[in-house]
Protein backbone atom coordinates (compact mmCIF):
# COMPACT_ATOMS: atom_id res chain seq x y z
CA UNK A 1 0.00 0.00 0.00
CA UNK A 2 1.35 3.26 -0.41
CA UNK A 3 2.97 5.40 2.22
CA UNK A 4 1.27 8.49 3.33
CA UNK A 5 2.60 10.92 5.23
CA UNK A 6 1.50 11.95 8.67
CA UNK A 7 -0.42 14.90 6.82
CA UNK A 8 -1.76 13.29 4.59
CA UNK A 9 -2.89 10.98 7.89
CA UNK A 10 -4.44 13.71 9.54
CA UNK A 11 -6.31 14.91 6.13
CA UNK A 12 -8.29 11.27 6.56
CA UNK A 13 -9.07 12.51 10.35
CA UNK A 14 -12.66 14.26 11.08
CA UNK A 15 -11.52 17.30 13.13
CA UNK A 16 -13.55 20.24 14.48
CA UNK A 17 -10.86 22.74 15.55
CA UNK A 18 -11.32 25.00 18.45
CA UNK A 19 -10.50 28.88 17.64
CA UNK A 20 -7.74 28.94 20.80
CA UNK A 21 -5.38 25.66 21.39
CA UNK A 22 -6.44 23.75 24.47
CA UNK A 23 -2.35 23.50 24.57
CA UNK A 24 -0.28 26.36 26.06
CA UNK A 25 3.36 26.53 26.62
CA UNK A 26 3.75 28.20 30.06
CA UNK A 27 7.09 29.35 29.41
CA UNK A 28 8.01 29.44 25.95
CA UNK A 29 11.76 30.58 27.32
CA UNK A 30 12.08 27.16 29.26
CA UNK A 31 11.86 25.15 26.03
CA UNK A 32 14.83 26.59 24.62
CA UNK A 33 17.20 25.50 27.58
CA UNK A 34 15.44 22.15 27.03
CA UNK A 35 17.39 19.20 26.19
CA UNK A 36 15.69 16.55 24.33
CA UNK A 37 13.00 18.76 23.35
CA UNK A 38 10.71 15.14 23.96
CA UNK A 39 7.55 16.64 22.67
CA UNK A 40 8.82 17.19 18.79
CA UNK A 41 9.01 13.71 18.55
CA UNK A 42 6.84 11.75 21.07
CA UNK A 43 3.36 13.55 19.49
CA UNK A 44 1.68 10.74 17.30
CA UNK A 45 0.68 14.10 15.20
CA UNK A 46 3.60 16.00 15.39
CA UNK A 47 2.14 18.97 17.08
CA UNK A 48 5.04 20.75 18.80
CA UNK A 49 7.50 22.10 16.13
CA UNK A 50 10.70 23.19 16.78
CA UNK A 51 10.67 26.50 14.82
CA UNK A 52 12.68 30.06 14.19
CA UNK A 53 14.33 28.77 17.24
CA UNK A 54 11.19 28.50 19.05
CA UNK A 55 8.18 26.07 20.56
CA UNK A 56 5.98 25.93 18.12
CA UNK A 57 2.17 24.66 18.92
CA UNK A 58 0.12 23.18 15.73
CA UNK A 59 -2.88 22.02 18.34
CA UNK A 60 -5.36 21.61 15.09
CA UNK A 61 -4.28 17.60 14.40
CA UNK A 62 -4.17 16.55 17.84
CA UNK A 63 -5.69 13.55 19.28
CA UNK A 64 -5.98 14.56 22.90
CA UNK A 65 -4.12 11.30 23.48
CA UNK A 66 -1.88 13.04 26.40
CA UNK A 67 1.75 11.94 25.40
CA UNK A 68 3.37 15.09 25.27
CA UNK A 69 1.58 16.17 29.35
CA UNK A 70 3.17 13.28 30.39
CA UNK A 71 6.63 13.32 28.45
CA UNK A 72 6.64 17.48 29.06
CA UNK A 73 6.40 16.17 33.32
CA UNK A 74 10.21 16.42 34.14
CA UNK A 75 9.84 20.25 32.97
CA UNK A 76 6.13 20.91 33.57
CA UNK A 77 5.93 23.73 31.35
CA UNK A 78 2.49 22.28 29.68
CA UNK A 79 -0.74 23.02 30.38
CA UNK A 80 -2.53 20.66 29.18
CA UNK A 81 -7.08 20.36 28.75
CA UNK A 82 -9.13 18.77 26.59
CA UNK A 83 -10.60 20.98 23.69
CA UNK A 84 -13.66 22.32 24.67
CA UNK A 85 -16.66 19.78 24.73
CA UNK A 86 -17.97 19.33 20.91
CA UNK A 87 -14.34 19.94 19.53
CA UNK A 88 -11.46 18.44 18.19
CA UNK A 89 -11.01 14.98 16.78
CA UNK A 90 -13.93 12.86 16.21
CA UNK A 91 -13.23 9.44 15.30
CA UNK A 92 -15.59 7.24 12.87
CA UNK A 93 -13.88 4.07 13.86
CA UNK A 94 -12.28 4.31 16.68
CA UNK B 1 -25.21 26.51 43.48
CA UNK B 2 -28.23 27.91 41.36
CA UNK B 3 -31.44 27.10 43.05
CA UNK B 4 -32.49 24.82 39.94
CA UNK B 5 -29.05 22.71 39.64
CA UNK B 6 -29.07 19.50 38.90
CA UNK B 7 -29.21 16.75 41.39
CA UNK B 8 -28.24 13.19 40.29
CA UNK B 9 -27.95 10.22 42.37
CA UNK B 10 -24.78 9.28 40.35
CA UNK B 11 -22.48 11.33 37.65
CA UNK B 12 -20.39 9.48 35.10
CA UNK B 13 -17.88 11.26 33.64
CA UNK B 14 -16.82 9.40 30.22
CA UNK B 15 -18.92 7.50 27.42
CA UNK B 16 -16.15 4.44 27.47
CA UNK B 17 -16.34 0.91 28.52
CA UNK B 18 -16.10 1.35 31.91
CA UNK B 19 -18.44 4.16 32.05
CA UNK B 20 -20.92 2.81 30.56
CA UNK B 21 -20.94 -0.19 32.13
CA UNK B 22 -21.28 1.64 35.71
CA UNK B 23 -23.86 3.81 34.29
CA UNK B 24 -26.15 0.96 32.96
CA UNK B 25 -25.66 -0.84 36.20
CA UNK B 26 -26.94 2.15 38.26
CA UNK B 27 -29.62 2.86 35.57
CA UNK B 28 -30.99 -0.56 35.46
CA UNK B 29 -31.52 -0.60 39.33
CA UNK B 30 -33.79 2.64 39.37
CA UNK B 31 -30.86 5.25 40.35
CA UNK B 32 -30.94 8.37 38.45
CA UNK B 33 -27.67 8.42 37.03
CA UNK B 34 -26.22 11.17 34.08
CA UNK B 35 -23.31 10.15 31.97
CA UNK B 36 -21.02 13.42 30.88
CA UNK B 37 -19.13 12.93 27.54
CA UNK B 38 -16.57 15.50 25.86
CA UNK B 39 -17.21 13.61 22.34
CA UNK B 40 -19.83 14.49 19.62
CA UNK B 41 -21.36 11.03 20.68
CA UNK B 42 -20.11 8.64 22.83
CA UNK B 43 -17.17 6.49 20.94
CA UNK B 44 -16.17 9.93 18.95
CA UNK B 45 -13.13 10.29 21.33
CA UNK B 46 -12.21 6.58 22.01
CA UNK B 47 -9.47 4.35 21.13
CA UNK B 48 -8.33 1.13 21.40
CA UNK B 49 -6.67 -1.62 19.86
CA UNK B 50 -9.90 -3.55 19.17
CA UNK B 51 -10.17 -6.83 21.02
CA UNK B 52 -13.29 -7.54 22.75
CA UNK B 53 -14.05 -10.15 25.44
CA UNK B 54 -17.92 -11.60 25.31
CA UNK B 55 -17.60 -12.92 28.95
CA UNK B 56 -16.95 -9.76 30.78
CA UNK B 57 -18.95 -7.69 28.34
CA UNK B 58 -22.11 -9.67 28.64
CA UNK B 59 -21.95 -10.04 32.24
CA UNK B 60 -22.72 -6.17 31.97
CA UNK B 61 -24.75 -6.29 29.12
CA UNK B 62 -26.83 -9.55 28.27
CA UNK B 63 -27.09 -10.98 25.07
CA UNK B 64 -25.01 -7.39 23.47
CA UNK B 65 -23.56 -9.98 20.71
CA UNK B 66 -26.82 -10.68 19.04
CA UNK B 67 -27.25 -6.88 17.94
CA UNK B 68 -24.17 -4.75 19.01
CA UNK B 69 -22.38 -4.03 15.96
CA UNK B 70 -19.15 -6.42 16.20
CA UNK B 71 -16.59 -6.40 13.50
CA UNK B 72 -15.57 -10.32 14.15
CA UNK B 73 -15.56 -13.13 15.73
CA UNK B 74 -12.26 -14.47 16.83
CA UNK B 75 -11.41 -18.21 16.51
CA UNK B 76 -7.21 -17.62 16.11
CA UNK B 77 -4.40 -15.73 17.89
CA UNK B 78 -1.43 -15.57 16.40
CA UNK B 79 2.28 -14.35 17.79
CA UNK B 80 4.91 -13.43 16.07
CA UNK B 81 8.65 -12.82 17.21
CA UNK B 82 10.08 -10.55 14.33
CA UNK B 83 13.17 -9.14 13.34
CA UNK B 84 14.23 -7.04 10.91
CA UNK B 85 14.05 -9.82 8.14
CA UNK B 86 12.41 -12.81 9.72
CA UNK B 87 9.49 -14.17 12.11
CA UNK B 88 9.12 -16.96 14.50
CA UNK B 89 5.28 -17.47 14.51
CA UNK B 90 3.22 -19.60 16.23
CA UNK B 91 -0.32 -19.41 16.92
CA UNK B 92 -3.68 -21.21 18.23
CA UNK B 93 -6.91 -21.65 16.44
CA UNK B 94 -10.39 -23.54 17.79
CA UNK B 95 -13.26 -23.94 15.53
CA UNK B 96 -15.06 -23.38 19.04
CA UNK B 97 -14.31 -20.18 19.66
CA UNK B 98 -16.64 -19.03 16.54
CA UNK B 99 -19.14 -21.16 18.18
CA UNK B 100 -22.33 -19.41 20.28
CA UNK B 101 -22.10 -17.80 22.36
CA UNK B 102 -17.96 -16.87 21.65
CA UNK B 103 -15.05 -16.19 23.32
CA UNK B 104 -14.24 -12.69 21.77
CA UNK B 105 -14.62 -10.00 18.89
CA UNK B 106 -13.34 -7.31 16.79
CA UNK B 107 -14.87 -4.13 17.68
CA UNK B 108 -14.37 -0.80 16.25
CA UNK B 109 -14.82 1.71 19.38
CA UNK B 110 -16.54 4.80 17.56
CA UNK B 111 -19.45 2.58 17.20
CA UNK B 112 -20.20 -0.36 19.58
CA UNK B 113 -19.53 2.53 22.38
CA UNK B 114 -22.42 4.64 20.25
CA UNK B 115 -24.60 1.10 20.22
CA UNK B 116 -23.73 0.42 23.95
CA UNK B 117 -24.46 4.02 25.16
CA UNK B 118 -27.88 3.63 23.48
CA UNK B 119 -28.55 0.55 25.89
CA UNK B 120 -27.65 2.78 28.75
CA UNK B 121 -30.33 5.52 27.47
CA UNK B 122 -32.78 2.84 27.42
CA UNK B 123 -31.86 2.13 30.62
CA UNK B 124 -32.98 5.25 31.90
CA UNK B 125 -29.67 7.22 32.29
CA UNK B 126 -29.13 10.66 31.07
CA UNK B 127 -26.24 10.31 28.38
CA UNK B 128 -24.77 14.56 28.24
CA UNK B 129 -22.30 14.82 25.07
CA UNK B 130 -20.20 17.66 23.97
CA UNK B 131 -18.98 18.52 27.49
CA UNK B 132 -15.97 18.60 28.80
CA UNK B 133 -15.40 18.26 33.10
CA UNK B 134 -13.03 20.88 34.30
CA UNK B 135 -12.85 20.08 38.15
CA UNK B 136 -14.67 17.86 40.73
CA UNK B 137 -16.58 19.94 42.54
CA UNK B 138 -15.46 19.57 46.57
CA UNK B 139 -17.28 20.49 49.92
CA UNK B 140 -13.83 19.88 52.25
CA UNK B 141 -12.69 16.41 51.42
CA UNK B 142 -15.62 15.25 50.01
CA UNK B 143 -16.68 15.47 45.80
CA UNK B 144 -19.93 16.74 45.65
CA UNK B 145 -20.56 17.15 41.72
CA UNK B 146 -18.34 18.03 38.79
CA UNK B 147 -17.78 21.47 37.21
CA UNK B 148 -18.37 21.15 33.81
CA UNK B 149 -17.30 23.75 30.25
CA UNK B 150 -20.66 24.50 30.04
CA UNK B 151 -22.24 27.94 31.02
CA UNK B 152 -24.09 26.89 34.60
CA UNK B 153 -22.45 23.67 34.28
CA UNK B 154 -22.02 22.32 37.95
CA UNK B 155 -23.97 19.42 38.01
CA UNK B 156 -24.18 17.69 41.67
CA UNK B 157 -24.52 14.07 42.61
CA UNK B 158 -23.87 12.07 45.41
CA UNK B 159 -21.35 10.33 44.10
CA UNK B 160 -19.33 10.65 41.56
CA UNK B 161 -17.62 8.22 38.80
CA UNK B 162 -14.80 8.63 37.40
CA UNK B 163 -14.06 6.94 34.20
CA UNK B 164 -12.34 9.72 32.74
CA UNK B 165 -9.30 7.31 30.81
CA UNK B 166 -6.11 7.59 31.45
CA UNK B 167 -5.34 11.16 31.39
CA UNK B 168 -8.31 11.51 34.37
CA UNK B 169 -8.38 14.89 35.48
CA UNK B 170 -10.55 13.63 38.40
CA UNK B 171 -8.48 10.84 39.92
CA UNK B 172 -5.64 13.52 40.01
CA UNK B 173 -7.61 16.71 41.52
CA UNK B 174 -8.66 14.88 44.05
CA UNK B 175 -5.34 13.27 44.36
CA UNK B 176 -5.75 9.16 44.30
CA UNK B 177 -3.33 9.26 41.90
CA UNK B 178 -0.09 11.56 40.98
CA UNK B 179 0.97 12.76 37.49
CA UNK B 180 1.79 9.62 35.10
CA UNK B 181 5.52 8.91 34.80
CA UNK B 182 6.63 8.13 31.19
CA UNK B 183 7.71 4.83 32.21
CA UNK B 184 4.37 4.10 33.57
CA UNK B 185 2.53 4.52 29.51
CA UNK B 186 3.12 3.30 26.38
CA UNK B 187 1.77 5.72 23.49
CA UNK B 188 0.00 3.20 20.61
CA UNK B 189 -0.83 4.84 17.29
CA UNK B 190 -3.01 2.74 15.23
CA UNK B 191 -4.57 3.01 11.73
CA UNK B 192 -8.02 1.34 10.18
CA UNK B 193 -6.73 0.24 7.00
CA UNK B 194 -9.73 -0.69 4.44
CA UNK B 195 -9.39 -3.96 2.41
CA UNK B 196 -12.34 -6.13 0.44
CA UNK B 197 -14.28 -8.62 2.80
CA UNK B 198 -13.25 -10.85 0.30
CA UNK B 199 -9.62 -10.12 0.16
CA UNK B 200 -9.08 -10.44 4.10
CA UNK B 201 -10.74 -13.79 4.61
CA UNK B 202 -8.46 -15.08 1.99
CA UNK B 203 -5.49 -13.12 3.15
CA UNK B 204 -6.06 -14.43 6.32
CA UNK B 205 -7.40 -17.73 5.92
CA UNK B 206 -11.09 -17.08 6.89
CA UNK B 207 -14.46 -17.74 6.29
CA UNK B 208 -17.53 -15.72 6.86
CA UNK B 209 -17.59 -13.46 10.26
CA UNK B 210 -14.52 -15.39 11.66
CA UNK B 211 -11.68 -13.15 12.82
CA UNK B 212 -8.25 -13.23 13.41
CA UNK B 213 -5.57 -11.41 16.10
CA UNK B 214 -1.77 -11.05 15.03
CA UNK B 215 0.33 -9.57 18.26
CA UNK B 216 3.58 -8.99 17.10
CA UNK B 217 6.74 -8.69 19.19
CA UNK B 218 10.15 -7.17 19.11
CA UNK B 219 11.46 -5.82 15.61
CA UNK B 220 7.07 -4.76 15.78
CA UNK B 221 8.22 -2.61 18.70
CA UNK B 222 11.47 -1.82 17.15
CA UNK B 223 13.18 -3.15 20.30
CA UNK B 224 11.49 -1.69 22.92
CA UNK B 225 8.77 -2.50 25.25
CA UNK B 226 5.87 -2.54 23.26
CA UNK B 227 4.05 -4.73 20.76
CA UNK B 228 2.16 -4.62 17.63
CA UNK B 229 -0.88 -6.14 16.22
CA UNK B 230 -2.95 -6.64 13.27
CA UNK B 231 -6.88 -7.28 13.84
CA UNK B 232 -9.30 -8.21 11.26
CA UNK B 233 -12.53 -6.64 10.72
CA UNK B 234 -14.95 -6.90 8.35
CA UNK B 235 -13.79 -5.03 5.59
CA UNK B 236 -10.76 -2.82 7.31
CA UNK B 237 -7.91 -4.33 9.47
CA UNK B 238 -6.85 -2.45 12.76
CA UNK B 239 -3.22 -2.24 12.73
CA UNK B 240 -1.00 -0.82 15.09
CA UNK B 241 1.82 -0.54 17.44
CA UNK B 242 2.96 0.90 20.67
CA UNK B 243 6.14 1.38 23.21
CA UNK B 244 6.62 2.40 26.03
CA UNK B 245 6.67 6.64 26.27
CA UNK B 246 10.09 6.78 28.14
CA UNK B 247 11.85 4.36 25.56
CA UNK B 248 10.43 6.48 22.65
CA UNK B 249 11.37 9.04 24.95
CA UNK B 250 15.14 8.07 25.53
CA UNK B 251 15.71 6.49 21.43
CA UNK B 252 14.22 9.58 20.12
CA UNK B 253 11.49 8.09 17.94
CA UNK B 254 8.34 9.20 17.20
CA UNK B 255 5.01 6.55 16.46
CA UNK B 256 4.33 7.55 13.60
CA UNK B 257 7.77 6.47 12.26
CA UNK B 258 7.41 3.47 14.69
CA UNK B 259 4.20 2.20 12.97
CA UNK B 260 5.52 2.58 9.65
CA UNK B 261 8.75 0.59 10.26
CA UNK B 262 6.41 -2.14 11.53
CA UNK B 263 4.14 -1.72 8.12
CA UNK B 264 6.64 -1.83 5.98
CA UNK B 265 8.27 -5.06 7.84
CA UNK B 266 8.50 -8.50 4.87
CA UNK B 267 6.04 -10.35 6.47
CA UNK B 268 3.45 -7.48 7.16
CA UNK B 269 4.02 -5.48 3.86
CA UNK B 270 1.62 -7.76 1.77
CA UNK B 271 -1.06 -8.12 4.23
CA UNK B 272 -1.95 -4.74 4.06
CA UNK B 273 -1.44 -4.72 0.05
CA UNK B 274 -3.59 -2.69 -2.20
CA UNK B 275 -5.26 -1.07 1.51
CA UNK B 276 -6.52 2.61 1.52
CA UNK B 277 -6.02 3.85 5.32
CA UNK B 278 -9.35 5.44 6.87
CA UNK B 279 -8.54 6.60 10.05
CA UNK B 280 -5.43 7.44 12.30
CA UNK B 281 -5.39 6.86 16.08
CA UNK B 282 -3.77 7.36 19.11
CA UNK B 283 -4.04 6.37 22.77
CA UNK B 284 -2.30 6.04 26.05
CA UNK B 285 -2.54 2.85 27.69
CA UNK B 286 -1.06 2.51 31.35
CA UNK B 287 1.12 -0.26 31.88
CA UNK B 288 1.73 0.10 35.46
CA UNK B 289 0.35 -2.58 36.43
CA UNK B 290 -0.03 -3.29 39.92
CA UNK B 291 2.19 -0.60 40.86
CA UNK B 292 0.18 2.63 38.81
CA UNK B 293 -3.24 1.38 40.33
CA UNK B 294 -4.29 4.03 42.75
CA UNK B 295 -6.81 3.71 45.96
CA UNK B 296 -10.10 3.17 44.01
CA UNK B 297 -12.33 5.37 46.05
CA UNK B 298 -12.39 8.54 47.80
CA UNK B 299 -15.51 10.29 49.72
CA UNK B 300 -18.05 10.89 47.27
CA UNK B 301 -15.96 9.42 43.92
CA UNK B 302 -14.77 6.20 42.68
CA UNK B 303 -12.10 5.49 40.09
CA UNK B 304 -12.91 3.15 37.55
CA UNK B 305 -11.40 1.38 33.75
CA UNK B 306 -7.98 3.38 32.44
CA UNK B 307 -8.76 6.33 34.77
CA UNK B 308 -7.75 3.46 37.73
CA UNK B 309 -4.86 2.23 35.30
CA UNK B 310 -6.91 -0.97 34.92
CA UNK B 311 -4.72 -2.84 32.39
CA UNK B 312 -3.05 -6.30 31.82
CA UNK B 313 -0.78 -5.63 29.52
CA UNK B 314 0.78 -8.87 29.80
CA UNK B 315 -2.40 -10.55 27.97
CA UNK B 316 -3.34 -7.47 26.52
CA UNK B 317 -6.42 -7.03 28.41
CA UNK B 318 -8.18 -3.23 29.26
CA UNK B 319 -11.50 -3.12 27.98
CA UNK B 320 -12.69 -6.13 30.60
CA UNK B 321 -10.76 -4.88 33.30
CA UNK B 322 -12.60 -1.34 32.08
CA UNK B 323 -16.27 -3.06 31.93
CA UNK B 324 -15.78 -5.31 35.10
CA UNK B 325 -14.14 -2.27 37.23
CA UNK B 326 -17.85 -0.11 36.71
CA UNK B 327 -20.06 -2.87 37.26
CA UNK B 328 -18.05 -3.17 40.75
CA UNK B 329 -18.12 0.73 40.94
CA UNK B 330 -22.19 0.19 40.47
CA UNK B 331 -22.50 -2.63 42.82
CA UNK B 332 -20.83 -0.40 45.51
CA UNK B 333 -22.89 2.74 45.04
CA UNK B 334 -26.05 0.87 45.04
CA UNK B 335 -24.69 -0.40 48.48
CA UNK B 336 -23.96 2.69 49.64
CA UNK B 337 -27.31 4.00 48.53
CA UNK B 338 -29.07 1.52 50.70
CA UNK B 339 -27.45 2.59 53.43
CA UNK B 340 -27.43 6.30 52.83
CA UNK B 341 -23.78 6.64 53.45
CA UNK B 342 -21.43 7.95 50.70
CA UNK B 343 -18.29 8.33 52.82
CA UNK B 344 -15.01 7.01 51.38
CA UNK B 345 -15.24 4.32 53.92
CA UNK B 346 -18.55 3.19 52.43
CA UNK B 347 -17.38 3.05 49.19
CA UNK B 348 -14.03 1.13 49.94
CA UNK B 349 -16.72 -1.02 49.35
CA UNK B 350 -15.11 -0.97 45.67
CA UNK B 351 -11.82 -1.58 46.47
CA UNK B 352 -12.93 -4.81 48.33
CA UNK B 353 -14.54 -5.82 45.56
CA UNK B 354 -11.68 -4.94 42.85
CA UNK B 355 -9.19 -6.87 45.80
CA UNK B 356 -11.52 -10.46 45.29
CA UNK B 357 -11.98 -10.06 41.60
CA UNK B 358 -10.05 -11.40 38.72
CA UNK B 359 -8.81 -7.48 38.30
CA UNK B 360 -6.69 -7.38 41.00
CA UNK B 361 -5.03 -10.76 41.32
CA UNK B 362 -4.53 -10.69 37.84
CA UNK B 363 -2.50 -7.40 38.25
CA UNK B 364 -1.02 -8.69 41.09
CA UNK B 365 0.16 -11.95 39.50
CA UNK B 366 2.16 -9.92 36.80
CA UNK B 367 2.72 -6.99 39.25
CA UNK B 368 6.75 -7.48 38.20
CA UNK B 369 6.40 -7.92 34.44
CA UNK B 370 6.58 -4.54 33.34
CA UNK B 371 9.67 -3.16 35.05
CA UNK B 372 11.29 -6.20 34.45
CA UNK B 373 11.09 -6.88 30.38
CA UNK B 374 11.77 -2.71 31.09
CA UNK B 375 15.14 -3.33 32.47
CA UNK B 376 15.79 -6.23 30.09
CA UNK B 377 16.02 -5.46 26.54
CA UNK B 378 17.27 -8.32 25.19
CA UNK B 379 13.96 -9.85 24.95
CA UNK B 380 12.83 -7.44 22.50
CA UNK B 381 16.21 -7.79 20.42
CA UNK B 382 18.82 -10.36 20.95
CA UNK B 383 16.50 -13.02 22.00
CA UNK B 384 14.10 -13.06 18.88
CA UNK B 385 17.51 -12.73 16.85
CA UNK B 386 18.69 -15.64 18.29
CA UNK B 387 15.46 -17.82 18.24
CA UNK B 388 14.95 -16.48 14.44
CA UNK B 389 18.85 -17.41 13.38
CA UNK B 390 18.82 -20.88 15.03
CA UNK B 391 15.13 -21.55 13.00
CA UNK B 392 17.32 -20.41 9.81
CA UNK B 393 20.05 -22.51 10.55
CA UNK B 394 17.91 -25.61 11.36
CA UNK B 395 16.25 -25.46 8.39
CA UNK B 396 19.21 -24.29 5.63
CA UNK B 397 19.76 -27.77 3.74
CA UNK B 398 23.59 -27.07 3.11
CA UNK B 399 25.29 -30.12 3.48
CA UNK B 400 26.12 -29.50 8.05
CA UNK B 401 25.02 -32.72 9.68
CA UNK B 402 22.12 -31.55 12.12
CA UNK B 403 24.28 -31.65 14.99
CA UNK B 404 26.85 -29.75 13.81
CA UNK B 405 24.28 -26.96 13.33
CA UNK B 406 23.21 -27.44 16.83
CA UNK B 407 26.38 -26.89 18.20
CA UNK B 408 26.83 -23.96 16.09
CA UNK B 409 23.93 -22.29 17.56
CA UNK B 410 24.45 -23.30 20.87
CA UNK B 411 28.31 -21.45 20.37
CA UNK B 412 26.69 -18.59 18.36
CA UNK B 413 24.37 -17.86 21.65
CA UNK B 414 26.91 -18.42 23.97
CA UNK B 415 29.38 -15.25 22.32
CA UNK B 416 26.34 -13.05 22.49
CA UNK B 417 25.32 -14.21 26.17
CA UNK B 418 26.85 -16.18 28.51
CA UNK B 419 25.17 -19.13 30.04
CA UNK B 420 24.75 -17.68 33.23
CA UNK B 421 23.25 -14.74 32.17
CA UNK B 422 20.64 -16.62 29.93
CA UNK B 423 19.58 -18.22 32.76
CA UNK B 424 19.06 -15.72 34.85
CA UNK B 425 17.44 -13.98 32.28
CA UNK B 426 14.92 -16.79 31.52
CA UNK B 427 14.69 -17.24 35.20
CA UNK B 428 13.77 -14.19 35.58
CA UNK B 429 11.22 -13.61 33.16
CA UNK B 430 9.45 -16.36 34.25
CA UNK B 431 9.09 -15.26 37.65
CA UNK B 432 8.13 -12.67 36.37
CA UNK B 433 4.97 -13.67 34.71
CA UNK B 434 4.54 -17.00 36.94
Amino acid sequence: MKQLTLEQKLFLNGFRPDKDSHLRIKDPEKCKTCKLRQCTYVCPVNTYRWENDQITVFFEGCLECGACRVACKSCGNLEWRYPRGGFGINYRTG
Amino acid sequence: MSQTAEKFDAIVVGAGPSGLAAAYTLAKAGVSVAVVERGDFPGSKNVMGGVLYRQPTEDVFPDFWRTAPLERVLIEQRAWVMTEKAVFKFGHRHETFGEEPYNAFTVLRARFDKWVAQQVRDAGALVIPETVVEAPLMDGDKVVGIRTGRPDGDLYANVVIAADGVNSLLAQATGLRPEIDPDQVAIAVKEVIALPRETIEARFNLTGDQGVAIEMYADASWGMLGTGFIYTNKESLSVGCGALLSQLIERGISPNDLLEHMKAHPAVKPLLEGGETREYLAHLIPEGGLRGMPKLSTHGMLVVGDAAMLVNSMHREGSNLALTSGKLAAQAVLRAREWGDYSAESLSYYDQLVRDSFIYKDLYKYRNMSRFFEHHPQFFSLYPELLNEAAREMLTVNGTPKRNKQRAIFWDALRKRSLLRMVRDFYGAWRSVA
